[in-house]
């Protein structure tokens, strides 16, 4: 019986491919290399600054969809209204940024308001944030039809300029993924509250009992979500210069599957921002791939669908070593 | 030296009810400063409200509380104990498993923040690790979720022990080795003496009566909702403490079961179970028109025995021999039982529907009947069997489940603790309607958490551990024969 609290570090120390706790982790960005490398087989010119930019140019807006969509999954919720939202933003920017930059900004924070009252909605009416979420995303995709009916405004040039920009040696788009993923990585994994953000998805009744208030958690995890979309919806119209309310509607789900992809879990606080970036790129790049392979981009949902069943079923299939 | 000391907290009358179930009748506790307090007594004492009232998880019906002898307001909860140095344990695990041991130590300490946060909490962490359970073999970095549950509580345990800005005065250690191994349980009392030596409080409760005995200054033992005894630990030895948990003598033992015990061997075998985890061969045996019961403390196994048994129903197998059809009566109502869509026809029913069945529709007419048969039978009070399950009170909620066994074909009827927060009246025409069933020749196999249940019954297994560790014939029956078998020291089995 006490043989039980001896360290067994001889289990602890196995090989790199053999920890399934390693290959879990690494499997985002073994996934992304994968579709990379089949992409540069069919096409070596996209193995260039060129190509990189073009392929990776619209990852930007779903990253930082994807890292608001992660902020709502760390508290065991789920947002079925961020793609809405940012159709909303695109509107609202494409028609009062260029004129009234300062009313356009206060009306961006009223937004972001609304989205942490959703938050406390949820959470003190004890709702279903599927339900709520669902019923927003009426509410934003209809505020923004009437905002803008059909598709027109105007895009700042600094924000064409900054979302086209030819940064020197590696690509802009690179570069902005990964200042998302650290400044995400940063708030939520490094930062002393980021741990009790994600306490808070995996044992919330521990956290409540530490003393900390619950309502506060989910008021700034939906906060949090609401000011990723709006730089979702700003960086999207940067590179689209035409706005328009269905802009977005994609992003919804293709921002749950870039969390799923990127090694996140529905419930239990389980989340990785940079895994989370990854899955919003290599989303991305099924579409170029799609069309290297020269398949009608009409198949790219379906391609998505598949990228994700093949990751999820590997991640099934380490989980049973792990279990073993 | 008891007297002397000044009093950490001190409840007085204390009083607390749920529905109907009085769990708690005007109880005093008091801990004192540099005092181990050691609290036992059986499932359903009052043990485990009593330790929510302090901790602050539940709010009492009536009484003071008292921290450092200042008088507590209404509003006395986890954060304002907390925040005068009582910390508490609690049986089921309040960790994040999502999250590494540092960061759950800094989910604890509101001060561990800024730069460097995870080093510092590590550290804390760490030391207080190293300091009760030497060559623990944890990592502070590691997550939580994919340590084993022994380990998750020992850290669990020291995070309670951390210091930072407030210092530990009291902590609560809700059955903390249950879920230890025996060498990691010592080392935790051994900690204990150490923290109570240096002016810090405990209190502790555990079903190892040892570890009660030799740890603790002084000792409360609680009865029925109720303080039943309150001294030194050194006035109290095993059997006087065993003693004091439950009541020495039972009344109903004087009419001696010699009939049931001669028509024991007479009696077809129905059922006979080897639990899974059982390491020698004795096994379950029930004979035709007997009733089984099944004592233990809550959780040893029994639940999984009756599953063992209702699984195997009609079959012949090397553990499991069961010989009929089988019928289970939930104790956890609202979660194995209860159809709460269903009107109360419906849920009696639900076990019989194949015999209702006319030319592959249900026999509506014969539905209401089969209801309306039990509602007189055992009296279930509703005016109509076609309103909702919901519409009635928890003891005729649990009448129907009653009704859904006895009604079906089965002849053996196991039943999971069914009497958890059923009134007294409705338990007395329960137990009748048992002992006519079984007279009648259907077999019955109770789990029962309450002791004195167990008088309705011919032979009694008493459970720890996931195996039979007592088999007690009706004759021999006492309370403390059942208390004395579910608590046996663990270190005298390994």
């Amino acid at each position: 019986m006490t043989d039980a609290v001896l360290p067994s570090p001889a289990r602890e120390q196995s090989a790199f491919y053999r920890d399934p706790k390693l290959l879990r982790r690494a499997l985002p960005a073994v996934s992304l290399a994968a579709v990379l490398i089949a992409i540069f087989i069919l096409n070596d010119r996209a193995m260039s600054y060129r190509g990189l930019d073009l392929m990776l140019k619209y990852a930007v807006p779903i990253a930082f969809a994807t890292i608001a969509q992660m902020f709502i999954l760390t508290v065991n919720d789920l947002d079925l209204s961020i793609g809405a939202f940012v159709g909303l933003v695109a509107c609202i920017a494409g028609i009062w940024m260029v004129d009234q930059p300062l009313l356009c900004l206060l009306i961006l924070a009223g937004c972001i308001g609304s989205y942490a009252a959703v938050g406390a909605l949820i959470h003190v009416r004890r709702l279903p944030s599927i339900v709520v979420t669902l019923g927003m995303s009426f509410v934003w995709l209809g505020i923004a039809v009437i905002l803008m009916p059909t598709p027109g405004g105007t895009v700042p040039e600094w924000l064409k300029s900054l979302m086209s920009w030819k940064s020197p040696i590696i690509p802009f788009p690179i570069i902005a993924c990964v200042v998302i993923g650290v400044l995400a990585h940063v708030l939520l994994m490094e930062s002393s509250y980021g741990a009790v953000l994600r306490g808070a998805g995996g044992n919330a009744t521990a956290v409540d009992r530490a003393g900390w208030s619950l309502l506060k958690i989910r008021m700034l995890m939906y906060a949090l979500a609401g000011f990723f979309g709006v730089l979702s919806g700003l960086s999207l119209i940067g590179l689209t210069t035409s706005p328009d309310a269905h802009i977005a509607d994609r992003y919804t789900l293709l921002s749950i599957a870039g969390v799923i992809l990127g090694g996140g879990e529905f419930v239990g606080g389980r989340v990785s921002p940079i895994g989370a970036v990854i899955g919003a790129v290599t989303l991305t790049l099924t579409g170029s791939f799609l069309i290297f392979m020269r398949i009608s981009p009409d198949w790219q949902i379906g391609a998505q669908g598949a990228v994700l069943i093949v990751v999820l079923a590997l991640r099934a299939l380490i989980k049973l070593r792990e279990a073993r | 030296m008891l007297q002397a000391t000044e009093k950490i907290v001190s409840l007085s009358g204390m009083t607390k009810s749920f529905g109907a179930v009085r769990a708690l009748t005007n109880v005093d506790l008091a801990v004192g400063v540099g005092e181990c307090l050691g609290l036992v007594g059986h499932n359903g004492a009052g043990k485990s409200t009593l330790i929510n009232l302090l901790a602050g998880t539940l709010a009492p019906d009536g009484g003071e509380i008292r921290v450092n002898g200042m008088a507590q307001a209404a509003d006395y909860g986890v954060r304002r104990a907390g925040a005068q140095g009582i910390r508490c344990v609690f049986q089921e695990l309040s960790l994040c498993p999502n999250l590494s041991v540092a960061e759950n130590t800094r989910i604890y300490h509101k001060s561990l923040r800024g730069w460097g946060w995870r080093r510092n909490a590590a550290a804390l962490v760490q030391r207080k690790l190293d300091e009760i359970f030497p060559d623990h073999g944890i990592s502070a970095h590691a997550t939580v979720g994919d340590l084993p549950i022994g380990r998750r509580q020992m850290v669990e345990i020291a995070r309670a022990f951390t210091v930072t800005d407030s210092p530990t005065r009291l902590v609560v250690l809700d059955e903390p080795t249950s879920s230890l191994d025996a060498f990691a349980g010592k080392q935790l009392l051994t900690y204990v003496r150490t923290f109570v030596a240096g002016g810090g409080s405990c209190l502790l409760t555990s079903h190892l009566l040892g570890d009660i005995l030799d740890y603790c200054d002084r000792i409360v033992v609680m009865k029925d909702g109720g303080v039943v005894a309150d001294r030194a630990a050194v006035e109290f030895d095993r059997e006087s403490l065993v003693a004091a948990m439950g009541n020495v003598v039972s009344e109903a033992r004087i009419k001696a079961h010699e009939r049931a015990a001669a028509a024991r061997i007479e009696a077809s075998e129905v059922v006979r179970a080897l639990p899974k985890q059982q390491s020698d061969q004795t096994a379950l045996v029930a004979h035709r028109g007997e009733i089984i019961g099944l004592a233990g403390l809550a959780g040893h196994g029994q639940t999984r025995l009756l599953l063992q048994i209702y699984e195997a129903a009609g079959q012949r197998g090397a553990e499991t021999t069961v010989a009929g059809p089988v019928a289970l009566v939930a104790g956890d109502r609202q979660n194995d039982g209860v159809l709460h869509l269903w009107s109360i026809a419906r849920n009696i029913s639900v076990r019989s529907m194949r015999t209702l069945v006319r030319v592959g529709l249900i026999d509506g007419a014969a539905e209401v009947a089969l209801a309306n048969k039990w509602r007189e039978r055992i009296r279930i009070r509703t005016p109509d069997v076609d309103n909702n399950i919901l519409s009635l009170s928890g003891g005729n909620q649990q009448k129907v489940l009653f009704a859904r066994a006895l009604g079906s074909d089965a002849g053996i009827i196991l039943m999971d603790d069914p009497m958890r927060g059923v009134d007294v009246g409705t338990k007395l025409e329960v137990y009748e309607l048992i002992r006519a069933e079984a007279e009648a020749g259907r077999t019955f196999i109770w789990y029962t958490t309450e002791i004195e249940e167990l008088n309705n019954c011919d032979h009694v297994y008493v459970m720890r551990d996931g195996q039979i560790v007592a088999d007690v014939a009706r004759a021999d029956l006492t309370e403390e024969k059942v208390l004395q078998a579910s608590f046996r020291e663990q270190g005298a089995r390994a």
